[in-house]
Formats: C-alpha cells, sequence, structure tokens
C-alpha cells in the first residue's frame, strides 16, 4: 500500500446546476422522447455522480469528466468519453476509466459502442491507459477480481441514489 | 558540600508541608536559581531528589515531583539537552497514573510542553505520549478545580503547539475531550474548554473528516452553556466576567459550518426566550456564525432568521421610551437599544452576504416594519421618506395637484425601486392602522402626518400604478411591473374607510382600472391573474370590514359589469375566462355571490331556451353548468348559504325542459344533458329533505304531463318494452328525472314510486343508463320491512325488490314467436331472464345485465343478502356454455345449457363487476346521500374469490375463462390490499394468469395497469412476501414479458420498479432468473421512454450487484478449496468460466489495487 494520497489537495470545483427533469407531461403519451436526450441523461443522472476512487468528491467536482466530454453519435451508435485524471501520473486513471467503463455498460443499450480515453496530454502514460481501457477482455478480467470490483461498485454506489 | 546541604535543607523545607506558604516559594525560587546560574545542574537535583520523588510515602512523593515540576516551570528559559527532556517527559507522563501526585505530574508536563524551540523543545513523539497518557488515564472531572485547569490548560496547549502529531489521535482525541469537558462548571476552565473545542475544530475542517461524525456529540455538550448565565452574582473579584465567556463560548460555535444544523436552531430557539440576555446573545451568536459559516449554509435558514428578527424588531422598536431620529434610505438610524441595535447588525451582515435585489427587499422590509410598529414612526417615516420618495418620482408637494391626470409617466419609466419602497410603506401603515382595532384612535388617525400625506399624494400613487401597467400594456410587460401596479392598486383600494376615508371617486377609479384590465388585457395572462386576484382581494376586503360604500361601488362597478358580461357577445374576452372572472369576484363574499348566481341562472335559461337555434349557446350553457356546479355550488356549501338558488334554478330547469314540447327532436344534445345532469343532481343533493319533496314533485307532474309515458296504464297493464318506442326528448327527459331520484335524501318521499319502477324497467332495457342508477338509488335508500312500521303507505325495500325481480315483462307474441326456441312461458318473463338471455336477444339482455349492475351496487353499497343472487346471474352469465357450476341456477337453465353465450354479453357481465367494486362519481356516493356499510367491499371480496377461483379452475372453454379473469381483475384492483395480502398466496398465480390474459387486447390496457398496481402493492408489503417467495419464478417470468408492453408507458416502468422490489428476495430463489432478468431489461435501456430508460438502469444495477455478490461468494469459497487442493485449480477455474489466457492474469495483475 502506498501510504499517501497520489492527489492529496485536488481542487474542487463547483456542480453544475443539474436540469430539473421535465415532468412526464402526458404519462398516457406515448411520445418518443428525443433519443439523444437519452445521453444527456446518461451524463446528467449518472455519470457525474460517479465518486472519485480516493476523494469524497463525484467526478464532476474534480473536473474529471464534463458535459463537453461526453461525444455520442446516436446514429451510428458510438460513445466517446474524454476524462482528465487530476494528476498527470495518477495511478487512478484506470480505475476511474473502468468505472466509467462499468457504468456505461450498465446504463446503455447493447447497440452502443462505447470508447473511453484520457484527454491528451493529461496523463503520463496515456497509451497504456487507453489501450488498458479499451481492451475487452482485461476489463472483464478486472471484473473478476473482487478487489477492485468492490472498488467499482462503492464508486458507483452514490450515482445510484 | 556546603551547597549540598544547603540544598538539602531547601527541600526539606518545601516538601514538608507544614511550613508557609511564602517560605515554600522562597525555597523554591533559591533552587531555580541555583539551577538557573548551573551552579546546580538539573540531573544533580534529579539525583538529590531521588527518595523523594521514589518514596512510598504519598504525601511527600507528591511534594518531590512538585518541587521538581516548579523548578522546571522556573527555568523555562534555560536551554536543556533534548535526552534530559525525553526523560524527563517520560517520568511525568508516567506519573499521570498516580492521582496523588497528580499535580506535579501536570505542572511538569504543561512546563515542559510549554518550552520554546530555542531553548529545547518536547519531541512530536513524546508530545503524543504525553497526549495518550492523558487520555489514557486522567478523569479531569474528578479533580479539584485548580488541577482541572491545569489539565485544560495541557489539552488546551497540546492542541495549540502539537496540532499536527496530535491529529493522528483521532477519536480518542475527541472522546477524550468530550469526556473532560462534560459537566464542566467553573468559569475559568470553561474559558479554556471553549477555547479547545475551538481548536479542535480547526484541526478536523473537513466536512466529512473525523469532526463531522462527532460533530453532534461535541454540540451537545457545548449546548448547555448557552446562553452564559451566571446564578450567583459575581462578586467582582472573579477574573472571568459574563462578556469573555460569552464571546468564547461564541468562538466555539462559529468555529466550524459543521455545528451549523444544530447552532442555527438552537439560536433561534433562543431567540424567542424570554431572558433578556439570552435574545441579545442570540443575535450576536447569530451575526457570527452566519458571517464564518457562510451564505450558503445560512441561505435556508433566511426565512426562519427574518421572521424572528422580524418579531425582535417590531417588539423592541416600539418601546415607549423609544425616540426615532429618522435619517435617509441608506442609514437609518435606530434607537439606543442593544437588541434593537443587535438585531439590525445581524440584518446588515445577512443583507451585505446577499444580492443588491435582495438589499431592495431588505430596506423595503425594514420600511414595513418600521411604519407598522407605532403611529409616531410611520409618521416620521412618512414625513421623511415618503416626500422624498415621491420628489424623486417626479411629483412634489407643490405640484401635488397639478398633476393629477397622470400623463407625466406615460414618457418616462417609472422608477421600479422607489415605487416598490412605497409599497412596502403603504403595507406598513395598512397594517398599523388595521391592527389598531380601538375607537379611541380612530380620530386620531386622520389627523396623523401619515394620513395627511397619502391624502395629498393618493391620487398621484394612483396614477404612477396604474401607468406601470399602462406603460407594460404595449410591449410585453415584466413581472415585476405587473407586481408593483396590481399590488399598489390593491393596497391602495383596501384602507379601512372608517379609520382612513380614502376618496370614493378614487377607489372607483381604481376598480375601474383593474376591470379594464379584466375586459381588455385577456392575453397577457400573468397581468389579467394577477389583476383578477387583486379583484377578489378587493371584494372580500369591503366584505369583511362592512365598508357599505365601498361595497355599493364593488357591487355596481364589478359584480353587475361581470355579470353583464356573460350575456353580451361582442366583448373579445373568451367566454372561459368571464366565467373564471364570475367565479372567482362570486366567491368573495355572500351578496355578491346571489348576484352572481341570478346572473348566471338567468343567462343558463337564456341559454337553453335557444340551444335549437345557435349552436354556440349551447357550449357556453354546459361551461356555465360546470362552472355552477364544480365551483360556485362547493363554495355555497362551504359557506354555508341558502338552498334558495339551488332549489330555484332546479325548478327553473324543469319548466324550462317542460317547455320544450318539440316531440321529435332531443331535448337536448348529450353533452349539455350530462352538464344539466350533474347540475341537477349537486343542486338536488345539497338541498334538505323539503325542498327536494318540491323539486321532485314539480319534475313528477312535468313527467307525467308533458311526455308520452302513459303513466296511469304502466301499472295496470302487463310491461311490454316493445310497446313504448320512447322518443329523444322523452329519454332525456327520464334521464333528468333519474338524477333527481339519484340524488334525493332517504326520507324524501318519490310520488308514485310503484309506477316509476315500472316505468324505469322498461326504460333501463331501453338501454337508458341513468334509469338504472336511479333504480339502485331508490333500492340502497328504501327502508327495509323492519323498520318502517309506522309509515305503511311507503313502498319498502322488501316490496320494491318484489317489483323489480317478479314482474313479469311482456312481449308481443309476435315478436316472441320468431326468436324465443319455444319455451311454454314464452312471452312473459322477468328482468332475471332476460339476463340469463332466454329472450335470446342480445341487445335486450346487455341492456339487462347493465341495469342489474347497477341495481346491485345499490343493493351491496347497503350490504343486502339479494347481491349473492345477483352475483350469481352475472357468474352464469360468464360460464354458460360449460357445465353450469351453480346448483342454484342449474335447473332453471336446462334449456340453454348447450348454448354458448355471445362474447359481448360475457363481457358486459364482467363489466358489471367494475361497476359494483368501483367508487362513482355520477351516483350512490355519500354527496347523494347513500346508505354505504363500511368494508362492504372487502365483505364482496372474500365472499366472492372463492367462487371465482373456482370456476377458473373449473372451466373449460378458453373464452369463459377469459371473461372469469376479466371479472377478476375488476374485483382486484378495487379491493383493499390488506384484504388481498391475506390471501396472497392463492391469488397470485391466477393474478399472473389475468395480467398475461389481459396484454392481447390493447382496450385492457388501464385494467392492466390497476392489476399490475396490486402486484406491486403485494411485492412491497411485508405480509405478502412469504406467497411471493414461493412464486418468485412465475412473477419474474410474467414481468419480464410486461416490460416491453407497447401500449402504455406505466406498465413499462410499473413492471420494471416491481423487479427492482423482487431482488430484494432471498439469494437462492431469485439467481437463477438473474440470466434472464437482465437480458430483458437490457432491452429497456433502450426504451422511448425516458423514465422507463431510467427505471432500467436502476434495476440493472440491483440485479448485478446481486449477480456479483454470488459469484464472490462462490470464489471465496472455491479460493478456500484452492488453498487445500492445488490440483484442482485449473478444473475449478473451467467451472467458474474463468478461461486461462495468460495475458489476462498479466492485465489483471495491472489492475491490482495499489
Amino acid at each position: 500500500m502506498v501510504s499517501g494520497l497520489i492527489n492529496a489537495n485536488p481542487v474542487i470545483y463547483e456542480k453544475k446546476e443539474r436540469r430539473a427533469r421535465t415532468a412526464p407531461s402526458a404519462p398516457h403519451d406515448e411520445k418518443v422522447d428525443n433519443c439523444n436526450t437519452n445521453i444527456f441523461l446518461t451524463f446528467s443522472n449518472h455519470i457525474r455522480d460517479i465518486k472519485d476512487p480516493e476523494h469524497p468528491y463525484s467526478l464532476e467536482e474534480l473536473k474529471v469528466i464534463t458535459e463537453e466530454a461526453v461525444e455520442v453519435d446516436d446514429q451510428r451508435n458510438y460513445v466517446r468519453v474524454t476524462f482528465t485524471p487530476t494528476v498527470e501520473h495518477c495511478s487512478m486513471a484506470t480505475i476511474i476509466g473502468l468505472c466509467l467503463r462499468v457504468k456505461l455498460m450498465r446504463s446503455l443499450p447493447l447497440r452502443y459502442k462505447v470508447d473511453i480515453r484520457v484527454a491528451p496530454g493529461s496523463h503520463a502514460t496515456e497509451a497504456a491507459v487507453n489501450k488498458q481501457l479499451n481492451d475487452k477482455e482485461r476489463v472483464a478480467a478486472a471484473l473478476e477480481n473482487p478487489n477492485l470490483l468492490d472498488m467499482v461498485d462503492e464508486c458507483l454506489a452514490p450515482s445510484y441514489d | 558540600m556546603a551547597e549540598a546541604t544547603q540544598l538539602t535543607r531547601h527541600i526539606e523545607s518545601y516538601v514538608d508541608s507544614s511550613s508557609s506558604l511564602t517560605h515554600q516559594a522562597a525555597t523554591l525560587n533559591a533552587i531555580a536559581a541555583l539551577v538557573k546560574t548551573d551552579a546546580l545542574p538539573l540531573q544533580a537535583l534529579v539525583r538529590e531528589l531521588d527518595m523523594y520523588l521514589t518514596t512510598t510515602d504519598n504525601v511527600i512523593r507528591a511534594r518531590g515531583i512538585l518541587l521538581l515540576a516548579e523548578v522546571i516551570t522556573r527555568i523555562e528559559s534555560k536551554p536543556l539537552d533534548s535526552a534530559i527532556i525525553h526523560s524527563l517527559v517520560g517520568f511525568f507522563k508516567d506519573r499521570l497514573v498516580n492521582w496523588r501526585a497528580v499535580r506535579g505530574a501536570l505542572v511538569g508536563c504543561l512546563a515542559l510542553i510549554r518550552r520554546k524551540s530555542v531553548v529545547g523543545m518536547v519531541t512530536g513523539s513524546d508530545a503524543t505520549a504525553i497526549a495518550q497518557s492523558f487520555l489514557q488515564y486522567m478523569q479531569v472531572q474528578s479533580l479539584g478545580q485548580y488541577d482541572r485547569k491545569l489539565c485544560f490548560e495541557l489539552l488546551d496547549c497540546l492542541l495549540e503547539r502539537y496540532s499536527d502529531v496530535v491529529t493522528t489521535l483521532g477519536e480518542d482525541l475527541i472522546y477524550g475531550i468530550c469526556e473532560a469537558i462534560d459537566a464542566e462548571k467553573d468559569p475559568e476552565c470553561l474559558m479554556l474548554a471553549f477555547h479547545i473545542v475551538e481548536s479542535l475544530a480547526q484541526l478536523y475542517p473537513d466536512s466529512s473528516g473525523l469532526l463531522a461524525s462527532f460533530a453532534k456529540d461535541v454540540f451537545d455538550i457545548l449546548e448547555p452553556y448557552f446562553p452564559i448565565h451566571f446564578t450567583h452574582p459575581s462578586s467582582g473579584d472573579t477574573p472571568v466576567q459574563r462578556d469573555d465567556l460569552s464571546k468564547s463560548l461564541m468562538s466555539a460555535f462559529s468555529s466550524t459550518p459543521l455545528f451549523e444544523p444544530f447552532v442555527i436552531p438552537l439560536l433561534l430557539e433562543k431567540l424567542s426566550s424570554s431572558l433578556h440576555s439570552a435574545k441579545i446573545d442570540s443575535l450576536k451568536y447569530l451575526r457570527v456564525c452566519s458571517s464564518k459559516y457562510g451564505a450558503e449554509k445560512i441561505a435556508k435558514y433566511a426565512r426562519a432568521i427574518w421572521s424572528s428578527v422580524k418579531d425582535t424588531l417590531s417588539t423592541y422598536l416600539g418601546e415607549p421610551k423609544f425616540s426615532f431620529t429618522i435619517a435617509p434610505v441608506d442609514g437609518i438610524g435606530f434607537p439606543e437599544n442593544e437588541i434593537g441595535i443587535e438585531a439590525l447588525s445581524l440584518l446588515q451582515q445577512l443583507i451585505v452576504q446577499n444580492s443588491k435585489k435582495k438589499k431592495l427587499h431588505a430596506i423595503g422590509r425594514i420600511l414595513y416594519i418600521t411604519a407598522k410598529s407605532t403611529i409616531s414612526s410611520c409618521n416620521a417615516v412618512f414625513e421623511n421618506l415618503f416626500s422624498r420618495m415621491m420628489d424623486d418620482l417626479g411629483f412634489s408637494v407643490s405640484n401635488a395637484d397639478s398633476f393629477s391626470n397622470g400623463d407625466i409617466f406615460t414618457s418616462q419609466r417609472v422608477k421600479f425601486g422607489f415605487l416598490y419602497l412605497c409599497i412596502e410603506l403603504l403595507a406598513g401603515c395598512k397594517e398599523l392602522i388595521v391592527g389598531s382595532d380601538k375607537p379611541a384612535l380612530q380620530y386620531v388617525f386622520e389627523h396623523e402626518t401619515c394620513c395627511i400625506m397619502l391624502h395629498r399624494f393618493s391620487t398621484q400613487l394612483l396614477n404612477a400604478f396604474g401607468s406601470v401597467l399602462a406603460v407594460s400594456a404595449e410591449r410585453c410587460p415584466l413581472d415585476p411591473d405587473i407586481y408593483i401596479g396590481v399590488k399598489g392598486l390593491q393596497i391602495l383600494a383596501t384602507f379601512q374607510s372608517d379609520v382612513f376615508p380614502i376618496q370614493k371617486s378614487i377607489f372607483e377609479n381604481i376598480l375601474n382600472k383593474i376591470m379594464s384590465i379584466i375586459m381588455e388585457d385577456f392575453e397577457k395572462t400573468i397581468l389579467w391573474e394577477s389583476a383578477l386576484k387583486a379583484l377578489c382581494h378587493v371584494g372580500s376586503f369591503v366584505q369583511m370590514f362592512h365598508e357599505s360604500e365601498k361595497a355599493m361601488s364593488y357591487r355596481s362597478l364589478v359584480v353587475e359589469k361581470i355579470v353583464e358580461l356573460l350575456s353580451l357577445d361582442d366583448i373579445t374576452l373568451p367566454f372561459s375566462l368571464k366565467v373564471e372572472a364570475l367565479s372567482n369576484v362570486g366567491m368573495t363574499g355572500r351578496k355578491n355571490m346571489l348576484t352572481i348566481l341570478q346572473g348566471l341562472g338567468t343567462a343558463v335559461l337564456a341559454n337553453l331556451s335557444k340551444v335549437h337555434r345557435n349552436v354556440r349557446s349551447s357550449e357556453t350553457a354546459v361551461q356555465l353548468l360546470e362552472c355552477y356546479s364544480c365551483k360556485l355550488l362547493p363554495w355555497i356549501h362551504e359557506n354555508g348559504g341558502t338552498e334558495d338558488f339551488a332549489v330555484q334554478f332546479a325548478l327553473d330547469i324543469w319548466s324550462q325542459a317542460g317547455n320544450c314540447m318539440d316531440f321529435s327532436a332531443p331535448f337536448v344534445e348529450k353533452g349539455l344533458l350530462d352538464a344539466i345532469m350533474k347540475a341537477m343532481k349537486l343542486s338536488v343533493g345539497s338541498c334538505v329533505v323539503e325542498s327536494q319533496n318540491l323539486i321532485i314533485q314539480n319534475a313528477y307532474s312535468i313527467l307525467s304531463s308533458h311526455t308520452n309515458f302513459q303513466l296511469k296504464e304502466v301499472e295496470t297493464l302487463p310491461l311490454t318494452p316493445g310497446k313504448y318506442d320512447i322518443s329523444l326528448r322523452d329519454e332525456g327527459i327520464i334521464s333528468l328525472f333519474a338524477s333527481v331520484v339519484v340524488a334525493v335524501h332517504p326520507k324524501t318521499h318519490i310520488p308514485d314510486i310503484r309506477v316509476l319502477m315500472h316505468l324505469f324497467i322498461i326504460t333501463l332495457l331501453r338501454g337508458v343508463v341513468p334509469v338504472a342508477q336511479a333504480l339502485g338509488s331508490i333500492l340502497n335508500k328504501l327502508v327495509s320491512t323492519s323498520n318502517s312500521a309506522e309509515n305503511s303507505g311507503d313502498l319498502t325495500l322488501e316490496e320494491a325488490l318484489d317489483v323489480i325481480f317478479n314482474t313479469k315483462i311482456c312481449f308481443s307474441s309476435t315478436d316472441m314467436l320468431q326468436r324465443c326456441n319455444g319455451t311454454s312461458n314464452g312471452n312473459e318473463m322477468v328482468l332475471t331472464d332476460i339476463c340469463l338471455g332466454i329472450a335470446n336477444d342480445r341487445l335486450l339482455q346487455i341492456n339487462a345485465i347493465c341495469g342489474l349492475s347497477w341495481i346491485g351496487k345499490g343493493l351491496l353499497l347497503r350490504g343486502h343478502e339479494k347481491i349473492k343472487d345477483i352475483t350469481k346471474i352475472f357468474m352464469e352469465c360468464l360460464i354458460s356454455g360449460t357445465k353450469s357450476a351453480l346448483p342454484l341456477i342449474k335447473d332453471s337453465l336446462e334449456n340453454t345449457e348447450e348454448q354458448i353465450q355471445d362474447p359481448l354479453v360475457m363481457k358486459c357481465a364482467a363489466d358489471a363487476f367494475h361497476v359494483l367494486m368501483s367508487d362513482s362519481e355520477v351516483c350512490l356516493n355519500r354527496k347523494f346521500h347513500a346508505t354505504i356499510r363500511p368494508l362492504y367491499k372487502q365483505r364482496f371480496f372474500s365472499s366472492v374469490m372463492p367462487i371465482i377461483l373456482q370456476l377458473i379452475t373449473k372451466s373449460y372453454s378458453s373464452l369463459s375463462r377469459s371473461f372469469l379473469y376479466r371479472a377478476f381483475a375488476h374485483i382486484m384492483s378495487d379491493t383493499s390490499m390488506v384484504a388481498i395480502l391475506s390471501e396472497a398466496k392463492k391469488l397470485i398465480p391466477v393474478l399472473l394468469d389475468c395480467l398475461s390474459m389481459l396484454t392481447e387486447d390493447i382496450q385492457d390496457k388501464d385494467m392492466l395497469y390497476g392489476l399490475l398496481l396490486v402486484l406491486s402493492g403485494m411485492l412491497t408489503e411485508k405480509n405478502g412476501q412469504e406467497a411471493v417467495i414461493e412464486n418468485a419464478h412465475i412473477i419474474i417470468n410474467c414481468l419480464i414479458k410486461l416490460v416491453d408492453y407497447p401500449h402504455k408507458m406505466l406498465v413499462r416502468e410499473t413492471a420494471i420498479q416491481c423487479l427492482v422490489a423482487l431482488s430484494e428476495l432471498p439469494h437462492a430463489r431469485i439467481y437463477p432468473m438473474r440470466t434472464q432478468v437482465l437480458r430483458a431489461i437490457s432491452t429497456c435501456l433502450d426504451d422511448t421512454k425516458r423514465a422507463v430508460r431510467y427505471e432500467a438502469v436502476k434495476c440493472r444495477q440491483t440485479w448485478w450487484v446481486h449477480n456479483f455478490f454470488f459469484i464472490e461468494c462462490v470464489q471465496f469459497y472455491l479460493v478456500q478449496l484452492l488453498l487445500y487442493l492445488p490440483i484442482f485449480t485449473f478444473l475449478l477455474d473451467l467451472l467458474i468460466g474463468r478461461q486461462c489466457h495468460p495475458e489476462v492474469f498479466i492485465s489483471e495483475v495491472q489492475y491490482q489495487l495499489p
């Protein structure tokens, strides 16, 4: 175990105001909700609330992810999330990436291909991290590690409240 | 050697407790001087003291240790070796254990801790050791006052100087401190204790840190000290004053925002305490705390703080000795009153923290308070501020009369802020006047400055407010402008005239102004609505204070004008808005309501009379009637108005119905007829018995004289439905009559009831539903034979039942011969026979079943036995085509046994259960005086459900089973959960079958949803759990089919929520279903509705967690196994599906925790 925290004093940013979920205007109305809002919803309701592995703050508060960093192409079923670790050598980057992937895996329809990457220039071993995060087998293997899975579930827990 | 002997003597004399204090001090100083000048090294002293420090005599040992400690205190500026310090620390900290020598140990520790770094200080680890030993052994509260003080000093010092190392002690430290402070009473010690808490808060500033979890405990200890109050008057020689202590406590309170949830409510509570000092303290503390905690945290208390400060201000500013020196807006001088000052400085603090807009608001509120507190303050404000504001607004005292037309405002934008302040000021002044109800004061007011000034400027103000609205009427009006304009007008209009007479012309001008908005500006919704609200406010004010003159103006200018609007077609104001204005204005007072009702009545009748010529008037009448039955009638009922109008209205409608002599056309069209019936029912329902008698007599005479029904013949001749071809007009009139019958009181006498019942039975077979409701209502309200001995003239319940169930209905033989397949008594049968389809006429049968269901409802509500027979008839309809399971009707059905019922008839019979069980709005409810037996639904449920279940299992034809399910669904959806839960085990399988049956037809979606709600209720109730666990598999299978039900979003959402609830069940039961659920839910992630997607994500998460939790358990046991059986590693890995790729393992290592 490393004794100290990797980033002991992170900068905390303000949370963005939540767009209030418009009350379902007419529940009997089978109109199709705009599909792009699907992803917006994913971001606003799910990703932003993921807890940082080492601090009691959400990823949004640490500006690890922002709303702009989520790119969605609904026609081509493609989602790309770019996140920015707080420090360059952050060894938590893989964990954060894993949390994002698991979260999206559980909340998005299967048709989406999810691409998760570290923002260019924000991490020392950018290529390695990106490779690791987008390797299906490695992710699957990681999720079979009970310790890791505990950690991921802990980070995801607040976003389901 | 001489020195040594001298030293011994010194020591001896100090240790000897009998020597005097001064002597002791002198010897101590002598020894210290020796050590300080290096004449005696410290080591030598310790060696010399050896015996005293270790002797078993407690007194001497204590003195010895104290001597050493005091010497060290005195040589604090002498540099010492770190090794010496270390050993001294070791010595003293160990002595803390021994309570007899505790003072020396404390003094020694304190002296060491206080050493500065230049002369050699205690190391961090030593400090920790002292702290640990202190926390472990010291029982602070069992010591004497001086020792306690030492303890607190030591703690304080530790926190101050070694904050970084003591932080690591964590919980122990906080516990220790709490224990030490708890119940401390000495002021000096408390000063230190409060300071310790403050330092502690700085140690753990983190909002989710260690202190956060103890904040409540720490604060619980501090709380009793507030407000600081000395029970014994201080004689002056105590070193600590009350104020110092209070300040110290204040800094402890405000030390960390973590205390915020406890502090603020406490302070607010104490603000209302009767203790003077408590009030002042609370205000002070509030101010400091709000500045320390920050605006964000305080924001949520703003309202509470404001209201208590307001109370304080108005109480204490109104004291008689208070002399008011007024100043401009930005610097209002307040009297030398401590509470007032504190309250204001708190306000100032709050205001500074807020934005500019709120500043304006705050000033407005202060003006309001000042104006409303006393006459003199009100006068002062008016004298100084009001005229200034008027100047700024552009009218001064000198030209007050020249600008009375108000034109000057149209060009320039009236200053918002000033008008806002004006309003607040006026509102305060009004409150003042309203509040002083002593008649003696009334005379005074008229000659007060404020009133004089108000008089002088009232025209200008009116113009100003009016122009705000006028200016904004050209553009899109801004909300604040509307607020100011309307509110200003409203306030001006609501000054009490006997205290402060406002000119009649001004009042009328105001009303005209608002009315013009009502009539013209209906497109600007906000403006229109606020104007209407103001109008109503003025109206109810006028009523409340009995202002006869104003009431006259109001009635002529507002009420009558609005009534007039109803008849004017040329005005562009939409009719729905007219009706809204009408109802709102009517609700301002009883007299106004009467005028309005009169107007409404005339309008309705006028429209009714030209229904046939004018299509629009029918719509108008519907709107008016809706307004009458939904808004006005309930208001009259609530406010105790007379029922005269309701009676008159009902009679008028009846005479209108009688006048309509056109037999071929319907009396009125369907929508209007429904509206009239509703209004009629509600009117009749709200009357007393005598009025109801009057109405029903009147109605009966019209029914008998103006229709084609030959009432006299009905009873004598056999009933033959074919004979009466009911005209549409007659149908309308009999429906209207039925609606009267539905609403009457049980005691009301219905004329010729037997004839009417016959008539109703015939019309019922024609498919007139209201008539069936009336029959049900009659049966529900009639008295039964046993308790109606005194009134033999009336029909009893038993007789009525006899009429309904035993009256033979004849069919003209030509008709019957063709249809009836040769039954012996083919052309005479009773109602129940028709229900069973003996007449062989489908339409007739459906009408009969529908009618019977309402009759049954009437009986069910009063809990009559006959309902059982009726239920059996419905069931017979449902199951016919299969072998009859009911012995009772078996023989009567022999001839129809082979014949299969029409599906429509069966559906009607199934839906009859809906009529029986659901709460009806149109009849048989409390409003219409129905007799309702408590828990009738449960009773019906428990008697019918076993039969239905039995029939379902026995029924072989899928058709009849599906209709049995339908009936089942109706009964389930309307029964209370308690009854269902007790039978849950038997019901769940049927319920699930029923759910999957209902998915087949799109029209059943509402029924499906209702039933699903029942299921979800069972899942969430604790009592239902057992049955649910047993059937978990089939429930999940059923729900999985429902999660993509395309026709109703609520069904999908509820199904997914049910799945979430199911994930709480014991693991072993649901684990096998996991994959299936996850697969089904994953399609829902792509649902078209957002709410469904959201629920799907939640559901998936809960099921995933289960999934992994299970694998974890498996893995745990496997790992245990692996330890003993390494050989099987490979096999077991295969077992849990993990493939042994070398790559995978490498990456897994990378993912290992740091």
